[in-house]
């Protein structure tokens, strides 16, 4: 009887899913709002769906074609995300254009069935930073910056506080990370970076989910480092500021990751996050057309949006969801350069963003001038940027406080390439041969 | 060794094991006069600190919120224990045990869908700077915490001895048939006792959320009062406070001092598991607690 | 009337102790079976295969696992996933470091060092029982955690300290489609599922069973608890370590220890509880609840409610989830596998009265 009852709901799922053929490009959300990174989950996909949203009111969709998409519930776990992930895969025209989960583990789980069903993952920002080597990973794209490069981008920020590389020499760094894979990825390059540069570095964990960290503030205070990188995630960032004002260590010497730099995660410190600093790829703001766009055609008139607390849009996670968006719709452009302006595969919007493109003119005209750096993606860089830029936070907002920082690619390329080479043995799998670009 | 730093770690974790202890008040509580372990706790002290923090930014005054909050979490006492608890009465304490668990996921699923699962500050007024004290540095917030710990144990001792719920309370820990058989109304008791516990989670919430934002990582204070009441004991108030002592001291002391020790970064995250190791420790030694009831069945 | 056993007489012993004594319960798990490895192979499509039906089975497997510890022997156990985690590292490292190594082989000894450790944190239960041991099986979940996290030579030191399984190969057949890894875990699990309900038959079964309903009378009468006890521990781990193997390389083919936290124990621990403690059948209602509610949920919000944000879906299952929790426990404590023999029971004499 289970059997059968499943027979019907398969049958039901798949007539359901055989939309109309019209002209549309679907995109499953695999999104999360619940949870203890829910604050991020709601941002991201809030700008991610508004900026797709803008597009379908504003210009009729991309290219004439209408974006689709249908959210589904990760709760920020694998073996959800791999069912979301699963049952729309082949919905829409074209079955799944691309797949952002927003998620390192989810990311990881997804990395085979995706290749091998053809579809694009961009993991911007987070997932498996070797992927930047696209000769292994084909559809696979860790866009804008990868977690390696944007550490060197941070040793080279706190280098220019110092006044010069060379003044690292000496200096005391402290490396406060989340006990998980996420939080241990930067081991190994702030090590090798301590060793080029002459500074010492102690890595701290902080055991997750980090809303207890006394000792660790106190081991702090006890080495008396210049620098404190932290790397947290949810209720860690905003305990790390509070535990760092118990302590009495400077605030603005703390320098934190992208994603301990959203407003969510400094104003539940209050008072103590002033002064904080965390690295981004792009600013908060709503001062940005694109983001006024928005605000025009999503909101104004009170019409619907997708986020529910208006306030935040134009925030950190509300602003990395629309470059996601950016992201995604000049892909797709690209590959209608190619393919023509009608729905597009898996396969051809790989080719899309494997050739993506965008200079400052492009930023301009997208009205993301200053919000997101210019991306030049290519089969044997899928990455496509590494800079970043620092802000501090002054109580009530961040306030960019550095130009675009680049990555160190020398230190951050050979690791890589080491170990997506070591991927590739394990899976025997034939990287691809790629132009170096 | 820096013997400064040393009273620092020591000091800062015996007042962080206050914090446990509030929590672990509240188990006591349910535990005494029902023999039900109260998984729910956690979610309880996430319930009220959310209500209380969302009702005061609709700009509720802070007192106009806190006496509602306590209302609901009296009323939700009395909802559990007519609902989960009654149909339950002779159940063996495994049972009572994974309802609770069911609860907590319950009280969870609704205080996030009502109120939404945003990240909250909590400000009570204390800043948490730190506090010269004779060369060692002491957090102004955990001398408040445990002030209001101590208070809170003054006033339920006092609730215990002097009134005459307290003393129902006590009579129906020791023996229901008993009480029952000289006239104590159990159903009431039992109401009155989760009300306090959700009482108990109201300050508990409070005090934690104003340490680290009102967010769902509350409910995870419930796993950590767990050894903490091994430790002390599930029938005693008193060791709750020093199991939470003993569970805040060590467990600092082994993430600064053990740690690094093994030649292990310094910080290996053993705050995590510690507490349990050290508990299962004590469950083979006195299994009771410190201030437990000793109750040994010889296999 | 379809449930009738009049007529089905047993001339042998063999034919009386057999699993499934009642000719309909036969016809039935035939049934089952057929459809199972034969029917739904060739219908499902790989959304079905892949994220429904192959993790139905694993956490089945490990329900069955919790069953042994918590339904036949009565001891509560918190730290299943902290055994599925270690079935799981461990087959990863006897297939990375020992060349050629079978698949089955690795699984197999995934799960034996999965049964060593169990009995470590098991031997606890020797002196304290009930939900004293529910603590020190957190224990055994959380350290279990730390170490997987912090010593990179169990994920080989990946930077981000997630295992890639490799692929499965036996006797050179690849089994990398969703079909083919369905069949594996299927087969895997039946025959396991098998064992299980064979050795609640046997002397050991009934050993757990006596200690679970009182052990101070198994003592007494003999029986030796700690081996008992222990023999618990050391087959549920083995069969939540085999589970975790089986989720690293049947169904994610990428885990980090965080996919084995204390939620994952409490979710085994609903589908046992909801299934039916103590029974078979329940492990594997249990767990097809468990795994098609949500499912079901996102997919009827959207059917009928299309627009509702998913959020609310999400809390709403937490709240249903614990909201059934506690009605079965109050109404019907003995799960979903009673209410089926309850089913049973009615069918021998429908339609008649009496």
């Amino acid at each position: 009887m289970k059997t059968r009852i499943s027979l019907a709901l398969a049958a039901a799922l798949l007539a359901g899913s055989a939309a109309a053929q019209t002209s549309e490009q679907f995109i499953p959300m695999l999104s999360y709002r619940v949870g203890p990174y829910a604050a991020g989950g709601t941002g991201f996909f809030g700008g991610y769906i508004d900026y797709l949203d803008m597009l379908n009111r504003r210009d009729g969709g991309i290219g004439g074609v209408k974006m689709t998409w249908e959210e589904c519930e990760t709760e920020y776990k694998n073996d959800r995300g791999v069912e979301c992930y699963e049952r729309l895969k082949k919905q829409g025209p074209t079955g799944a254009t691309v797949v952002a989960p927003l998620s390192t583990g989810i990311t990881y789980s997804l990395i085979e069935r995706a290749t091998a069903d053809k579809i694009p993952v961009i993991s911007m920002g987070y997932g498996r930073a070797d992927a930047s080597d696209g000769r292994v990973f084909p559809y696979v794209f860790p866009l804008v910056t990868n977690y390696w490069s944007q550490n060197t981008a941070k040793i080279k920020f706190i280098g220019m506080k110092e006044g010069g590389m060379d003044k690292l020499q000496g200096k005391k760094i402290v490396n406060l990370y989340h006990g998980s894979a996420y939080g241990k990825e930067t081991i190994p390059i702030l090590d090798a970076q301590s060793k080029k540069y002459g500074f010492s570095v102690t890595h701290i964990e902080v055991p997750h989910p980090g809303n207890e960290q006394q000792s660790q503030w106190l081991q702090i205070r006890s080495i008396k480092p210049d620098w404190v990188i932290l790397r947290g995630w949810g209720v860690m960032n905003p305990t790390a500021l509070k535990a760092a004002q118990k302590v009495g260590y400077k605030t603005d010497r703390i320098v934190g990751v992208w994603w301990s730099g959203a407003e969510e995660d400094v104003l539940p410190a209050g008072d103590a996050a002033k002064g904080y600093i965390a690295a981004s790829f792009h600013p908060s703001g709503t001062e940005f057309p694109v983001v006024q766009e928005i605000l025009k055609h999503v909101y104004a008139g009170g019409k619907r949006g997708n986020m529910e607390d208006k306030g935040r849009i134009g925030q950190q996670y509300f602003n990395r969801g629309v470059i996601q968006g950016i992201l995604t719709a000049e892909a797709i452009r690209t590959a209608q350069s190619k393919y023509g302006k009608r729905p597009l595969s898996g396969e051809e919007m790989r080719w899309g963003i494997e050739n993506l493109k965008i200079d400052e003119k492009r930023l301009k005209e997208l009205g993301a001038l200053n919000l997101m750096q210019p991306m030049k993606v290519s089969c044997f860089d899928h990455e496509g940027g590494g800079a970043v830029k620092f802000q501090q936070w002054d109580g009530k907002q961040w306030k960019v406080i550095s130009d675009w920082i680049a990555s160190d690619q020398s230190l951050v390329r050979p690791q890589i390439e080491k170990s997506a080479a070591q991927y590739a043995a394990e899976k025997k799998l034939a990287p691809r041969d790629c132009p170096k670009g | 060794m820096d013997l400064n730093f040393f009273f620092e770690v020591l000091i800062g974790g015996l007042l962080a094991g206050i914090m446990y202890s509030l929590v672990a008040i509240g188990f006591v509580l349910i535990y005494k006069a029902s023999g039900v372990f109260n998984f729910a706790q956690g979610a309880m002290v996430f319930f009220a600190a959310l209500t209380y923090v969302s009702l005061v930014e609709r700009g509720w005054p802070f007192w106009l919120a806190l006496a509602a909050v306590l209302g609901v979490m009296i009323a939700l006492g009395f909802a559990i224990e007519r609902v989960v608890l009654r149909p339950l009465v002779n159940q063996p304490q495994i049972t009572l045990f994974m309802v609770t668990i069911g609860l907590a996921y319950f009280l969870e699923g609704v205080a996030q869908g009502v109120w939404g699962a945003q990240v909250h500050a909590l400000e009570i007024g204390i800043q948490d700077k730190p506090f010269n004290f004779a060369g060692v540095s002491v957090s102004q917030f955990d001398l408040f915490a445990s002030g209001t710990a101590a208070l809170l144990v003054l006033v339920l001792a006092v609730f215990f001895q002097k009134t005459k719920t307290g003393r129902a309370l006590r009579a129906v820990a020791d023996d229901h048939q008993a009480a029952l058989s000289v006239g104590i109304q159990l159903k009431y008791v039992w109401a009155i006792v989760w009300a306090a516990a959700g009482f108990v989670a109201l300050v508990a919430g409070l005090l934690w959320g104003a340490r680290t934002g009102v967010q769902f990582a509350l409910t995870f204070t419930a796993l950590k009062a767990l050894p903490v009441l091994i430790l002390g004991g599930f029938e005693s108030i008193p060791g709750a406070i020093v199991g939470g002592l003993i569970i805040g001291a060590t467990e600092k002391l082994a993430e600064v001092y053990i740690g690094s020790s093994i030649g292990l970064n310094i910080g290996t995250g053993m705050e995590n598991w510690f507490p349990y190791m050290l508990a299962l420790v004590f469950l083979l030694v006195r299994p009771e607690g410190l201030f437990g009831e000793k109750r040994i069945e010889r296999i | 009337m379809f449930y009738r056993l009049a007529g089905q007489f047993k001339s042998s012993y063999a034919a009386d102790q057999q699993i499934f004594p009642i000719r309909q319960d036969r016809t039935f798990i035939a049934g089952v079976l057929i459809v199972a490895f034969g029917v739904i192979p060739l219908v499902a499509n790989d959304y079905w295969l892949g994220a429904i039906l192959i993790p139905f089975l694993i956490l089945a497997l490990a329900a069955l696992g919790l069953n042994i510890l918590t339904g036949y022997t009565g001891q509560l156990s918190l730290g299943t996933a902290g055994f599925m985690a270690v079935g799981a590292f461990a087959a990863f490292n006897f297939m990375l470091r020992v060349p050629g190594m079978p698949f089955l082989v690795a699984i197999a000894l995934a799960g034996v060092t999965a049964a060593l450790i169990g009995v470590v944190f098991g031997l606890p239960s020797v002196r304290i029982k009930g939900f004293y041991l529910a603590v020190a099986t957190l224990a055994a979940q959380f350290f279990i955690e730390w170490v997987l996290t912090k010593f990179g030579w169990f994920s080989n030191y990946n930077p981000s300290g997630v295992i890639s399984a490799q692929a499965i190969e036996i006797a050179g057949y690849r089994f990398d489609t969703a079909v083919s890894k369905y069949l594996l875990t299927l087969g895997i699990v039946a025959a396991m599922a098998l064992a299980a309900k064979n050795l609640a038959r046997t002397q050991t079964g009934r050993y757990w069973m006596a200690v679970r309903d009182m052990d101070l009378a198994a003592e007494v009468t003999g029986i030796d608890i700690v081996r008992t006890k222990l023999v618990a521990f050391a087959v549920s781990s083995f069969y939540c370590g085999v589970a975790g193997a089986l989720w690293a390389y049947a169904y994610l083919g990428a885990v980090e220890p965080q996919a084995f936290t204390l939620d994952r124990s409490f979710q085994v621990l609903f589908m046992i509880i909801i299934g039916g403690v103590g029974t078979v059948l329940g492990a594997f209602l249990g767990a097809a609840f468990i795994v098609l509610l949500p499912i079901a949920l996102n997919v009827g919000a959207h059917a009928f409610f299309p627009g509702v944000s998913t959020d609310l879906m999400s809390n709403l299952e937490l709240v249903i989830f614990g909201g059934l929790i506690i009605f079965f426990l109050a109404v019907e404590p003995h799960g979903l596998a009673r209410l089926w023999q309850i089913g049973k029971e009615k069918l021998r004499l429908w339609p008649f009265p009496h």
